[in-house]
């Protein structure tokens, strides 16, 4: 029981002594901890941008996407019992998630009151040219193009169209450009946490002979690796400060620069709340992460007996 | 079951030399051995085995019962605090005071301050520095240089103290103070205590065991003070 105790207290010791060390450390070698910081800010930024960019292309894609929806026109002879037929055919196919069906009359109603003349054209046609049309929403894009081939397959439908080949274009563009700046996020992180490590390794190299002594005199291996993790986590944290500041406050000017200028009205942005912050909170943890993950990578090398 | 046991110990380096062959001897508790060589007889390397910055290729070490080179590398620390090891390099850290330095190591192993003054005051004064505990290393001579890093050695109460050529860089004088401190520790502490050494005065005025090593392997072994003047290394 008391051996207990008197190990915890010396693990609070060793913890408490690790993060004073940390900090002296990060002040006695103060221009390297300004290269470690400064490289941190960078890469943070750069990953800051690709966080915002995949974001709110995924977000688009999304918005896109929700709009998937074929036309569908019954041919002209099209009995009300085939009407039927082909809605409940439709309404049975497992991608479809809505169907909305609109009759040659309803069409009419709607054009007519569209402009005068096409109300005039129509009054004076003794039958109504227009036809029975679905407006069939998709589960997912991948759906469409199967979709719109079976639908065309059903007795009485006369034609069956999506804006085939556009959109795909737009989604798989979209999915290049998330996957892109996934592949840019993981490489700047790993860019980072080596840059880190070798900064660290920099200061290590300085205090070579206090780690031999620290060996010799029987530190564990853990006691003598705490400070160094302490002081990538700092650096790390440091490094996040600017980047953190620079998100939240760029992408609020951002949001109000795009949404009230007309030429991107195509383009929605996400709502920076909370969005500016969970961002912020990702890019601390990137930074806290490797800074730690460097840094105990380069003391390893020195711990080896 | 004695002291330190090497049985058929072999060290083979990555380059493919082979510093030690097939060594076997016994330490008992408390006695106070020299190890003797021309450079690159293996000396520093049967040193390096008992602290365990070198494993033995085959064979054994064993120090207290424990088989040192069987030891993982996260486990070597509990070992080291046993020990206490002397360089010729000294090894001091520079920008801390004397009574730094040898706190130091009661620190790293995470000792109370309360419980590290007094343990730091004694040793140093074993070593006779008492009166300089707030010097910083360079403001000291190289004779107390070492004293503070064989302070530093015995401050943790080890049963062994390890020293690979402690004279190395001293004067015949000072080393000549260095071997009395030594022998104070031998004698009034009961440690056992280990020197490799270049210096035969010393080892032919202390009347010690002697160890010779010749090319890796051990080719004299004397009893304590039938080391004669006459021998060569």
């Amino acid at each position: 029981m008391r051996k207990e105790v008197i190990e915890q207290v010396k693990a609070f010791r060793i913890l408490k002594n690790s993060i004073r060390d940390s900090l002296k450390s990060v002040f006695r070698n103060f221009s390297l901890s300004i290269a470690s910081v400064l490289c941190t800010t960078i890469t943070l930024i750069l990953v800051a941008i690709a966080i915002v960019v995949t974001v709110n292309v995924n977000h688009v894609t999304k918005s896109v996407e929700k709009e998937l929806t074929i036309v569908v026109y019954a041919s002209r002879e099209v009995t009300d019992e085939q009407i039927n037929n082909i809605e409940s055919k439709i309404e049975k196919m497992n991608a479809v998630e809505d169907i909305d069906f609109k009759s040659k009359e309803e069409w009419k109603l709607e054009m007519k009151q569209y402009s005068e003349t096409l109300e005039v054209t129509l009054d004076n046609l003794d039958t109504n040219p227009l036809l029975d049309s679905f407006v069939v929403k998709v589960k997912d894009v991948k759906d469409l193009a199967p979709t719109t081939k079976e639908i065309r397959k059903i007795d009485g439908v006369q034609s069956a169209d999506y804006g085939e080949g556009m959109v795909e274009e737009i989604i798989s563009a979209f999915n290049i450009v998330k996957t892109a700046t996934i592949g840019m996020v993981i490489a700047l992180v790993v860019v980072t946490a080596f840059l880190i490590s070798n900064t660290i390794k920099l200061t290590i190299f300085s205090r070579r002979s206090e780690i031999d002594i620290m060996r010799l005199v029987g530190s564990s291996n853990i006691s003598i690796r705490l400070p160094f993790v302490f002081e990538g986590f700092l650096l790390g944290i440091i490094g996040s400060f600017i980047p953190m500041i620079i998100t939240v406050y760029g992408y609020f000017i951002l949001f109000e620069k795009v949404g009230s200028s007309s030429t991107f009205s195509i383009v929605e942005l996400i709502k920076p709340f909370p969005f500016v912050f969970f961002t912020s909170l990702v890019l601390l943890v990137i930074g806290a992460l490797v800074g730690m993950i460097g840094s105990a990578r380069a003391v390893r090398k020195y711990l080896k007996i | 079951m004695k002291f330190i046991q090497i049985k058929n110990c072999y060290k083979v380096y990555k380059n493919g030399v082979t510093a030690v062959a097939d060594l076997t001897l016994n330490i008992d508790k408390g006695e106070f051995v020299f190890v003797i060589g021309a450079s690159g007889s293996g000396k520093s390397t049967l040193i390096k085995m008992l602290y365990r910055e070198e494993k033995p290729t085959k064979g054994i070490v064993q120090l207290g019962g424990i088989n040192v080179g069987k030891l993982k590398n996260r486990t070597v620390y509990k070992l080291r605090r046993k020990l206490g090891i002397v360089f010729q390099d000294f090894k001091l850290l520079p920008k801390l005071t004397v009574y730094e330095n040898v706190a130091f190591a009661l620190e790293c192993i995470g000792m109370k301050n309360s419980e590290i003054r007094p343990k730091v005051l004694k040793a140093l004064e074993h070593v006779g520095l008492k009166d300089k505990i707030r010097s910083f290393p360079n403001e000291l001579s190289g004779g107390e240089q070492q004293r503070v890093c064989i302070a530093r050695a015995i401050v943790n109460e080890p049963k062994l103290l390890i020293c690979d050529e402690p004279t190395g860089n001293l004067d015949a004088n000072t080393s000549k103070e260095i071997m009395e401190v030594l022998d104070t520790i031998n004698n009034n502490l009961g440690t056992t205590i280990i020197m490799a050494t270049h210096d035969l005065e010393i080892v032919k005025r202390m009347k010690r065991r002697v160890l010779v090593l010749d090319s890796g392997v051990l080719s004299k072994d004397y009893e304590k003070g039938s080391y004669r003047t006459s021998e060569s290394v």
